[in-house]
């Protein structure tokens, strides 16, 4: 953190500073528009980053920011996959309620399930969000009639966005529908990270006691965040169903939870921008490398796993921005 | 109906014992290391194809592919030790998490790669085959001979730890790392051989699981999840608690698997998530 002794004045100013748009900022999100021009055959893949990037956003608010570890984040994916979808299946297929409706579903969830996760750290809190996604999984699993068990949802019939873009074979829509929820949040979680209480989430994420000890009511802020990321993770998965029109076990499964970190810690975790980068590398390593052969693209990612690890902790941005450090102070 | 709850009871212990294998030397390294070491499976894994190899291919008797399949996970787990993980005993919790799991998704992928993705299976001499029968119920031999061993072994684990020099010095190096390297105890080398019996516990755990549950590529995920309830639940570092901790999750698998299949692994979770939440350390777990 910047200066152990500024005071009310200069933190304000601090923070105006991190709110600042950087030229690099605007131009990646210019870039998120070039596959219209450049590669008009990958928009389906392009939604389908932007949708991993939510989700990698939304766990990187309660991991990154937060230092909660979660093994469970897919519950709150799945869930509001299965809301969009049940309302679309049951008749309601207007998107944009849909989405909605489904923030506010797993943002209830993840409210009332805060209350039990934060009273956790360390490897208890590993396998609780473990197994509670897992229950959760097993559940859906045996509730055939409700889920469509193993088969999948199905019937899922969307109404197109605004009643005059339907989503069509190629992704157009479903792009550009993915790529604003994606910039609208990020908007949201950019401005809640650089407010006090994105300051303080980061206190308790370096040194919970002491956070305590400023008069800080660690839970609360925990709970808070907690329920945001379920939020988001739900709208993550409300826009893969709306965008696929189906929705699997497989968005509650272990693996997806498993897939969301390493994409997060590839990235860089903490740093908003971490997620977002390590979904696009991840998904189209997986793109590329499943078309070679599918059965042996989990032997890259683990190796690029493990190097990540051992030589570049904090992900490819932790990485980027020690090189830039070692430039400018060269320089200086 | 006795009948059939001595034979869930029966089944599920083995079934334990066969978890408590498997986790013994996670729990072991995570309490005396505090490496949260999610390769453990894989170690396991190397353990069952090594065991399926030298039986299917090479023709040795089962009895002589159990201890190779525990010294060519030792060895493996050895080498990772020195290589990568003492890079990461001062990391956070999850760091240690990510490289393991990506050291998991090469080791499934080489699995894929080198046996292909089929089951494998074994056939274990005669003399284990078949069951016996009391009343109307049938108690395989197979299982008997896996509580069995993991009784002998559980008790050697112990009486290693507690009344052998090794033993007083790995739990010196535990309590007090700094003190333990100051007495001249080789701390380094105490952690080294802890984790290689650690793997390689789980070598012949994976050895021995193929007969029960067989085996697979994706062997070292399945079970991972497994191993850490067992290790969470039973508390770090503690024997016992593994121990008690693999029996009630066995038995309850089976249980859950015969009186209530519908509600498939729910009620093990449940159970997980209660006790944890009750205990956080676990049901014998010191911090």
């Amino acid at each position: 953190m910047a200066g152990a002794a500024v005071g009310a004045q200069d933190l304000q100013a601090w923070l105006a500073t991190r709110t600042r748009w950087r030229a690099v900022e605007i131009a990646f999100w210019l870039a998120c528009l070039t596959p219209y021009v450049l590669a008009p055959d990958y928009l389906q893949l392009a939604s389908q980053i932007a949708i991993a990037a939510l989700f990698a956003l939304s766990l990187d608010l309660v991991l990154g920011y937060a230092g909660l570890i979660s093994l469970g984040h897919a519950a709150f994916f799945g869930l509001g996959a299965y809301t969009a979808g049940l309302l679309a299946a049951n008749g309601w297929g207007e998107p944009l309620s849909g989405l909605a409706a489904a923030a506010v579903f797993t943002g209830a969830c993840g409210f009332l399930v805060s209350f039990v996760v934060v009273r956790f750290r360390g490897l208890a809190l590993i396998m609780i969000t473990l197994g509670l996604a897992q229950m959760l999984e097993s559940a859906a699993n045996s509730a055939n009639w409700l889920t469509g068990g193993a088969d999948g949802l199905q019937g899922v019939a969307m109404q197109p966005l605004f009643g005059a873009f339907s989503f069509d074979l190629w992704g157009r829509t479903a792009y550009a529908y993915s790529l604003a929820v994606l910039f609208l949040v990020f908007l949201l979680v950019r401005r809640i990270t650089n407010s006090p209480f994105g300051l303080s989430l980061r206190g308790i994420r370096e040194n919970e006691s002491r956070m305590t000890a400023l008069g800080a009511s660690n839970r609360a802020h925990l709970r808070k965040a907690f329920t945001l990321a379920a939020a988001i993770a739900g709208m993550a998965g409300a826009l893969l169903t709306q965008t696929t029109q189906t929705a699997s076990l497989q968005t509650l499964g272990f693996q997806k939870s498993a897939d969301v970190l390493v994409m997060l810690v590839l990235g860089g975790a903490g740093r908003l921008y971490g997620g977002l980068l390590g979904a696009l590398v991840y998904m189209i390593a997986r793109d590329q490398f499943s078309d070679v052969d599918p059965q042996y693209w989990y032997f890259w990612i683990g190796l690029l796993l493990i190097a990540v690890m051992t030589f570049l902790p904090g992900g490819i941005l932790g990485g980027l921005s020690r090189l830039l450090e070692r430039r400018r102070s060269r320089a200086k | 109906m006795t009948g059939a709850v001595a034979g869930v009871l029966y089944d599920g212990f083995a079934y334990g014992m066969l978890l408590f294998l498997l986790s013994v030397g996670l729990s072991v390294t995570l309490g005396t290391m505090n490496f949260v070491n999610l390769a453990h499976g894989s170690f396991a894994m190397v353990g069952g194809y090594v065991a399926v190899t030298l039986m299917n291919r090479l023709n040795w008797p089962f009895l002589a592919a159990l201890p190779a399949a525990f010294v060519s996970a030792a060895l493996i787990s050895m080498v990772l030790e020195r290589v990568l993980f003492r890079r990461f005993y001062r990391a956070s919790d999850l760091d240690q998490c990510l490289l393991t799991i990506g050291i998991v998704f090469v080791s499934i992928a080489s699995a894929a790669y080198l046996f292909g993705t089929q089951q494998e299976a074994v056939r274990i001499p005669d003399w284990l085959a078949g069951s016996y029968v009391v009343g109307a119920q049938t108690f395989g031999i197979y299982r008997l001979f896996l509580i069995v061993v993991a009784l002998a072994l559980a008790a050697l684990l112990v009486g290693a730890l507690e009344f052998t020099r090794f033993g007083a010095k790995v739990r010196a190096a535990v309590d007090n790392q700094r003190m333990a390297r100051g007495l001249g105890v080789d701390v380094d080398r105490a952690f080294a051989l802890t984790f290689a019996l650690g793997g390689g516990l789980a070598g012949l755990g994976g050895a021995l699981a193929i007969e029960l549950v067989g085996l697979d590529h994706n062997f070292a995920f399945t079970y991972l999840i497994y191993v850490l309830i067992v290790v969470s639940v039973g508390g770090l570092g503690s024997i016992g608690g593994s121990f008690v901790a693999a029996a009630l999750l066995g038995v309850s698998t089976v249980a859950g698997e015969y009186w209530a299949p519908q509600t498939g692994s729910f009620l093990i979770y449940f159970i997980m998530v209660a006790i944890l939440a009750a205990r956080p350390s676990g049901l014998f777990g010191k911090r």
